[in-house]
């Protein structure tokens, strides 16, 4: 009994030193984006003498660090969508309809998965520029507004359906569209839900795609915009944290709300006792 | 009949519209213009193997080539062993384990550029680290300044970032170890150390195979971290250039040498593609076993 005391205790403290190692950093990024420009930014010290939100405010007058937040989510969101329906309709076509030129397509998707974006990155550029889209913010959603990974998972969710209801469907004399929006897709929510996180935050996190595709200030996303405040207000760190952590909050709130989804299933079967 | 002939084409036509113009037709062109001078404001003339003669001679490819190397020979090892420690620390279902395994994948959550950011302060000639270094006695440590130590900080931050992602990875795989192979080492007597090495690595092989080469590609690929660290400069020098960042810093703006740029993506592309054979062959052995 002592002895599962002292293993709970390691544990615990095993649990806190990696907890300062993932979150330290975030809270001196926080410090010192509410030190007042009295406080010297450079010393060690994490309680602020005279804490100020005045940086946010700031950060915005130098750079319009909002629009940027807005040019992210409106990105972000418009990714979410076409993927979960693009990607679900495609994914319900190679899995449950019949027809010739199904190896074909499904071919084309699982090619694409084995192409880096980093390879086509230049020449992608190119299509862009022939479609005269390049400094738009299309531009920056179209090469990921339907990604081939998508389509094959939830090809094989759709293939995990029993078959017996669909035909059922059939029977009654629904179409193939009705069969996919009201049988289907209601079937594979689950995937749908991991698709439209990951969607989220690949879209939330680019950074090389928008830095090529993008020229403008006006239609910077956060993530080259922030970049871009680092390198032009470098000395003042307040600001640049001050930015950061706009930039981080968000994707916090919105991971806590879906991390029950997230965690689910993962820590089930773990051992207990 | 359950649907006429055209409906399917119908339901793949966006993902098919998607795929084949901004995957597959960028694909072959950039095949095409590696064999051709063209610059960014379009043309070339085909130019044969011109472009890779050049590529050998150019000591900037051989430097880029061998940091994204580097670079990937360091992280994967922490990156395998690191979240599988975490893993394990996480597994077990006591009070506040929800908080922990959500800060522990905070980094993951917060972008590669906001890590970036908060990383280049912390390490800053001036920062919070070397703050500590100079308390414990040391002397400052240009962890930005010199382009090896650039390369180990970058390292670093994939590897802090990684942490999170892979425990979870682990985390489910751990959840599918039997309990009783446990319970039966642990009736032979062996301890912690010995169950690990003895039980818990043979049962999570498939699942650090697949973790080494995850983080393998995405190691290869690197490009955020050390652009971020560097300012965007690659380092003193350019010195710390990635493969992936000479190829951006190449092929990119009004002067940009498209040819050349595509020439060495054919490499990239090259390398990740054996990288990923080379695991489906693991793979498949594992499965044999």
């Amino acid at each position: 009994m002592k002895r599962a005391h002292a293993y709970l205790a390691l544990r615990y403290l095993g649990l806190l030193a990696i907890l300062a190692i993932s979150i330290g950093p975030f809270l001196w990024q926080f410090v010192t984006s509410i030190k007042g420009p009295n406080e010297d930014v450079f010393v060690p010290d994490f309680i602020p003498d005279d804490p100020t939100f005045g940086n946010y405010a700031a950060v915005a007058d130098v750079v319009p660090v909002w629009s940027f937040a807005l040019n992210s989510l409106g990105v972000a969101s418009v990714n979410v969508i076409t993927n979960c329906l693009g990607a679900a309709m495609a994914g319900y076509a190679l899995a449950r309809l019949k027809f010739r030129g199904r190896r074909f397509a499904a071919v084309i998707f699982a090619s694409s998965i084995l192409v880096p974006f980093e390879a086509i990155m230049i020449s992608l550029f190119l299509v862009m520029r022939g479609f005269g889209l390049t400094n738009t913010l299309t531009a920056v959603v179209l090469p990921g507004a339907i990604a081939a990974l998508n389509v094959l998972l939830l090809r094989n969710a759709f293939l995990a359906l029993p078959a017996e209801v669909e035909e059922a469907a059939i029977i009654d004399g629904a179409n193939a569209w009705q069969r996919f929006t009201r049988l289907a897709l209601p079937s594979v929510k689950g995937t749908l839900v991991v698709v439209a996180l990951f969607s989220f935050m690949f879209s939330w996190d680019d950074f090389l795609w928008p830095l090529i595709v993008l020229s403008d200030q006006e239609k910077y996303t956060l993530t080259i915009g922030l970049a871009y405040l680092q390198g032009t207000f470098v000395q003042n760190q307040r600001l640049v944290a001050a930015g950061t952590i706009i930039a981080v909050v968000p994707l916090i709130l919105l991971f806590l709300l879906l991390q029950k989804h997230f965690f689910r299933g993962v820590g089930e079967g773990a051992i207990k006792g | 009949m359950t649907h006429r002939p055209y409906t399917p084409w119908l339901f793949l036509a966006p993902g098919l519209a998607i795929c084949l113009l901004f995957v597959i037709f960028p694909f072959l062109n950039m095949i095409v213009l590696a064999f051709t001078d063209a610059s960014a404001l379009g043309g070339g003339q085909f130019t044969g193997v011109e472009n890779f003669a050049r590529m050998v001679q150019d000591p900037k490819f051989w430097a880029a080539a061998r940091n994204s190397l580097l670079y990937m020979a360091g992280v994967v090892p922490p990156l395998v062993l690191l979240p599988l420690l975490i893993a394990m620390l996480a597994q077990k279902i006591v009070p506040g384990i929800g908080i922990f395994r959500t800060a522990f994948f905070t980094p993951v959550i917060a972008s590669t550029v906001v890590v970036g950011l908060i990383w280049t302060w912390l390490l800053d000639s001036r920062g919070l680290v070397n703050n500590l270094v100079e308390a414990l006695g040391g002397s400052r440590i240009g962890f930005l300044t010199d382009s090896t130590l650039l390369l180990i900080s970058s390292m670093v931050v994939t590897v802090w970032r990684g942490l999170g992602y892979y425990m979870v990875i682990y985390l489910a795989a751990l959840a599918n170890v039997p309990k009783d192979l446990h319970e039966a080492a642990m009736v032979d007597g062996a301890g912690p150390v010995r169950r690990f090495w003895s039980v818990t690595v043979p049962s999570l092989r498939p699942t650090m195979v697949l973790v080494a080469a995850l983080s393998a590609v995405n190691g290869f690929r690197v490009f955020s971290e050390i652009y971020l660290l560097s300012g965007g400069t690659g380092g003193p020098g350019g010195a710390s250039t990635t493969l992936v960042m000479l190829i951006q810093s190449v092929g990119r703006g009004l002067t940009g040498e498209v040819g050349y740029a595509s020439a060495l993506s054919v490499v990239l592309f090259v390398i990740l593609l054996g990288l990923l054979l080379v695991t489906l062959k693991l793979n498949r052995r594992e499965d044999q076993l």
